[in-house]
C-alpha cells in the first residue's frame, strides 16, 4: 500500500505532541480530544485502504480535529500555546492537506458527483485558509489592528449589518450600478458608431487602447469637483472607467464575424440593421461580456475609491477611510467583506447570463 | 506610406478632435464664472473678453491644454528635481514604488503559474481562488495596507509596492499558466519520448511557449500596478507621489496641479507599456519569431 510522507509525518506530529508541553492553563476536554482524533485521522490515512469511505472519514475527522484546536485556543495562558499545540495544528493541515490532495485525484462515474467534488475543493482550500488564519493570528497573538481574526470580523459583519447595508446602497446600488449602466451602455453605442465609420475606428481605436490602459482612477477628484460629493460623481468616474474598455471590445467583437458569414448575409439582400442584429452583434457577445466583466470589477473599485475625495458620511470608500482613521481594521475587513461578495456575486451573475446568450459558443459545448 | 494614411493622419485627426473640444468645454465650464465676475464689478463683458478670460484663470473648473502644458513644464524644469514642488520627484517616488511592486508581483505570479502548472492539487483548489481573487476590489484595502503597516512600523517603499504586487500577480499567474500550458500535446510527447525529466521540459519547451502570454500579462500588469502606486499614496496624508499630488491638489482646489499629475500619470503608464512591448520584441526576435 502507498503510505504517504505526509501521513507519515502527521502521525508522528501528533505522537510527539503527546510529550510537549501544550502551554495551557488546565486540561480541557477540547485540549485532550483533539490529539485523540488527529491520531485517528492520522491511522485511516496510514492503515485504511484509500476509498471513498476512508476519505470522508479523514475528511471529518480532521474538521473535528482543527474545530477542537479552535475551541482550546480560549483555555491558553496569556503568553499563548506552545510547541505541542502546534505540532497539532501542523498535523491536522498536512492531514487536510492529504485529503484535499486524494480528492483532486479521485475521477467520479457521475459528472454530477464530479461537479461536487470540484467545488468541494476549493472551498475546502478557503476553509483551511480561514482556519489557520484564525489559528495562528490567536495563538501568536497578532495586534488585531494587524490582522483580526476572521471570527472577530464576522462577528463585526453580524453586529453592524445595517450601516454596512446602507454603505452597500450608497456606493454599490447607486453609484456603481448607475456607472456601469450608463459607460457599459455608451461604450456600446459609441462602438457601433464608430464601427460604421472606418477613418473613426483607425484613429479612436490606437487611443482607446491607450486609455484602457491608463490610471483612469486619477479622474476622480475632478469627477467630485465637478459633480458635487454625492454619488452622482462616483458614478461619473464609472461611467469614464468602464467606456472605454467596452468599446475597444464591442469594436473587436463587431469584427468577428467571418467573411463567409457576411457574404451569405449580401446573398440574402439584408440590410445593414439585419446584418447588424442578426449576425455581428450575436458574433460579438463573447467579446461583450468580457467587457461586462472586466467592467464590472472596475465598477466597484471607481466607485470606493472615489469616495477618498469627498463623499458623504455613507458609503464603502467612506467607511473604509474613516475607520481605518480610528484603527476599527475590524470595521474595514467587513466592507471588504461585503464589497468581494458583491464584486464575485455579480461577476457570477454575468457569467450565467453569458452561458445563457453565448450557448452557442465552443467554450459551453460540451 | 499606408503607414501614414492608415494610422498618423485618422489618429492625429482624432486627437486634434479631442484638443479642439477640450478647448470648447474649458470656455464653456469656465465662463459663467467670468460672468459672474464681471455682474459683480457692475460691468459686461465682450465675447472675445470672456473667451481669453477663461484660457487664463487662476483655478479653472476645466484648465485649458496650454495650461496644463504650461504648468508640467514649470514644474519638470524651472524646479529642481528634489524639490517638493517639482513634478519629476514625485513621479519618481510613484515610478519607483510601481517598479518594485511590478517586479515582485511578476515574480509572485510567475512562481505561482509554475506551482499550478506542475501540481494538481494546486490547479484544483488554489486556482478557482486566484480567479475570484480578481472580482474583488483589491484596490479597497489599499489604504488600509498602508496605514497598517504604517502602525507596526513598516513605512515608506514596501507598504505601497505590496499593493502593486498585490494588483500586478493576478495577471501574470493567470497568463502564464495559459502559457506554460500552451505546448501542444505532440511536442510535449516529443519531450517524452527523448526521455527529457520535468526541469528539461520546462526549461525547452514549457518556459519558451509561454513567453508571448508573459508579455501580454506584464503589460497589463505594469498598467494596473501603476494604478496600485497612485492609489496607495492618497492615505499616507499627501506626503509624496503622484497620487499625494492629486489628493493634495483636490483638497486646495488647484485643478491645474491635478491635470497636471493625471497627464503625467498618463505619459508614464504609455512609457512603461511600449517599454514592456519593446522587451518582448527583442525577446521574440532573439527567439526567431518574426513580427
Amino acid at each position: 500500500m502507498n503510505r504517504s510522507p505526509l501521513a507519515i509525518l502527521a502521525f508522528l506530529l501528533a505522537a510527539v505532541s503527546l510529550v510537549l508541553p501544550t502551554g495551557a492553563d488546565g486540561s480541557g476536554i477540547l485540549l485532550v480530544s483533539a490529539p485523540a482524533i488527529l491520531f485517528a485521522a492520522a491511522a485511516v490515512a496510514l492503515f485504511v485502504a484509500p476509498s471513498m469511505a476512508a476519505l470522508i472519514a479523514l475528511l471529518v475527522l480532521v474538521h473535528i480535529g482543527a474545530f477542537c484546536l479552535i475551541g482550546a485556543l480560549s483555555s491558553f495562558a496569556p503568553t499563548g500555546p506552545s510547541s505541542g499545540y502546534w505540532c497539532l495544528v501542523v498535523a491536522a493541515w498536512l492531514l487536510a492537506w492529504l485529503a484535499v490532495q486524494r480528492l483532486a485525484s479521485l475521477r467520479f462515474r457521475s459528472p454530477d458527483i464530479q461537479r461536487l467534488a470540484n467545488l468541494a475543493l476549493p472551498v475546502l482550500f478557503g476553509a483551511w485558509l480561514l482556519i489557520l488564519w484564525e489559528i495562528t493570528v490567536r495563538g501568536f497573538s497578532v495586534p488585531t489592528i494587524l490582522l483580526p481574526p476572521p471570527s472577530m470580523i464576522a462577528a463585526r459583519i453580524a453586529s453592524s449589518v445595517p450601516t454596512l447595508w446602507a454603505d452597500f446602497q450608497q456606493t454599490f446600488l447607486k453609484a456603481a450600478i448607475a456607472g456601469y449602466a450608463i459607460g457599459c451602455g455608451s461604450g456600446f453605442l459609441a462602438a457601433i458608431v464608430v464601427d460604421r465609420v472606418p477613418f473613426l475606428r483607425k484613429g479612436l481605436l490606437p487611443i482607446g487602447n491607450l486609455v484602457a490602459a491608463l490610471p483612469v482612477v486619477g479622474i476622480a477628484p475632478i469627477m467630485v469637483m465637478w459633480f458635487g460629493s454625492y454619488w452622482e460623481s462616483k458614478a461619473a468616474v464609472v461611467v469614464i472607467m468602464t467606456f472605454f474598455p467596452m468599446l475597444v471590445n464591442t469594436v473587436a467583437g463587431l469584427a468577428a464575424s467571418g467573411a463567409m458569414e457576411r457574404d451569405l448575409m449580401r446573398t440574402y439582400g439584408a440590410s445593414y440593421f439585419q446584418t447588424l442584429l442578426k449576425l455581428r452583434l450575436p458574433a460579438a457577445m463573447p467579446f461583450i461580456f468580457n467587457a461586462l466583466k472586466i467592467n464590472s470589477t472596475l465598477a466597484l473599485i471607481g466607485a470606493i475609491v472615489a469616495e477618498f475625495f469627498g463623499s458623504p458620511i455613507v458609503g464603502m470608500g467612506f467607511r473604509i477611510s474613516m475607520e481605518v482613521g480610528r484603527m476599527n481594521v475590524d470595521m474595514v475587513w467587513a466592507e471588504i467583506f461585503v464589497a468581494a461578495l458583491a464584486g464575485s456575486l455579480s461577476y457570477g451573475l454575468i457569467t450565467l447570463i453569458e452561458r445563457a446568450v453565448t450557448f452557442w459558443h465552443p467554450s459551453y459545448r460540451t | 506610406m499606408n503607414f501614414i494614411r492608415n494610422s498618423v493622419v485618422p489618429v492625429a485627426t482624432v486627437l486634434l478632435a479631442i484638443v479642439m473640444l477640450w478647448y470648447a468645454f474649458a470656455i464653456i465650464l469656465n465662463a459663467p464664472f467670468e460672468r459672474d465676475q464681471a455682474a459683480r464689478a457692475g460691468t459686461t463683458i465682450s465675447t472675445g473678453q470672456l473667451i481669453a478670460n477663461t484660457m487664463k484663470q487662476e483655478r479653472p473648473v476645466l484648465p485649458a491644454p496650454h495650461q496644463v502644458a504650461e504648468e508640467i513644464r514649470k514644474t519638470v524644469f524651472d524646479v529642481s528635481p528634489t524639490s517638493k514642488r517639482s513634478l519629476v520627484y514625485h513621479g519618481w517616488v510613484t515610478l519607483s514604488s510601481t517598479l518594485l511592486g511590478f517586479a515582485l508581483g511578476t515574480l509572485l505570479g510567475i512562481v505561482l503559474a509554475i506551482a499550478i502548472v506542475h501540481s494538481r492539487t494546486l490547479d484544483k483548489s488554489l486556482m478557482p481562488w486566484i480567479i475570484t481573487s480578481q472580482t474583488v476590489p483589491i484596490l479597497a484595502i489599499a489604504p488600509m495596507i498602508i496605514v497598517v503597516l504604517n502602525a507596526v512600523n513598516i513605512t515608506g517603499l514596501l507598504p505601497k509596492a505590496m499593493i502593486s504586487t498585490y494588483l500586478s500577480f493576478f495577471p501574470v499567474a493567470v497568463g502564464m499558466v495559459k502559457g506554460l500550458r500552451s505546448p501542444e500535446i505532440m511536442h510535449l510527447d516529443l519531450m517524452r519520448t527523448y526521455n527529457a525529466s520535468k526541469a528539461q521540459i520546462f526549461w525547452k519547451l514549457r518556459w519558451p511557449a509561454s513567453m508571448p502570454y508573459l508579455f501580454t500579462s506584464m503589460k497589463i500588469a505594469v498598467a494596473i500596478s501603476l494604478v496600485g502606486a497612485i492609489v496607495g499614496e492618497l492615505p499616507t496624508g499627501a506626503v509624496a507621489g503622484i497620487g499625494a499630488r492629486l489628493l493634495a491638489g483636490s483638497y486646495y482646489g488647484q485643478t491645474v496641479q491635478i491635470w497636471a499629475a493625471l497627464i503625467a500619470a498618463a505619459l508614464m503608464a504609455s512609457v512603461l507599456v511600449s517599454l514592456i512591448g519593446l522587451m518582448a520584441n527583442l525577446v521574440n526576435r532573439r527567439m526567431g519569431v518574426r513580427a
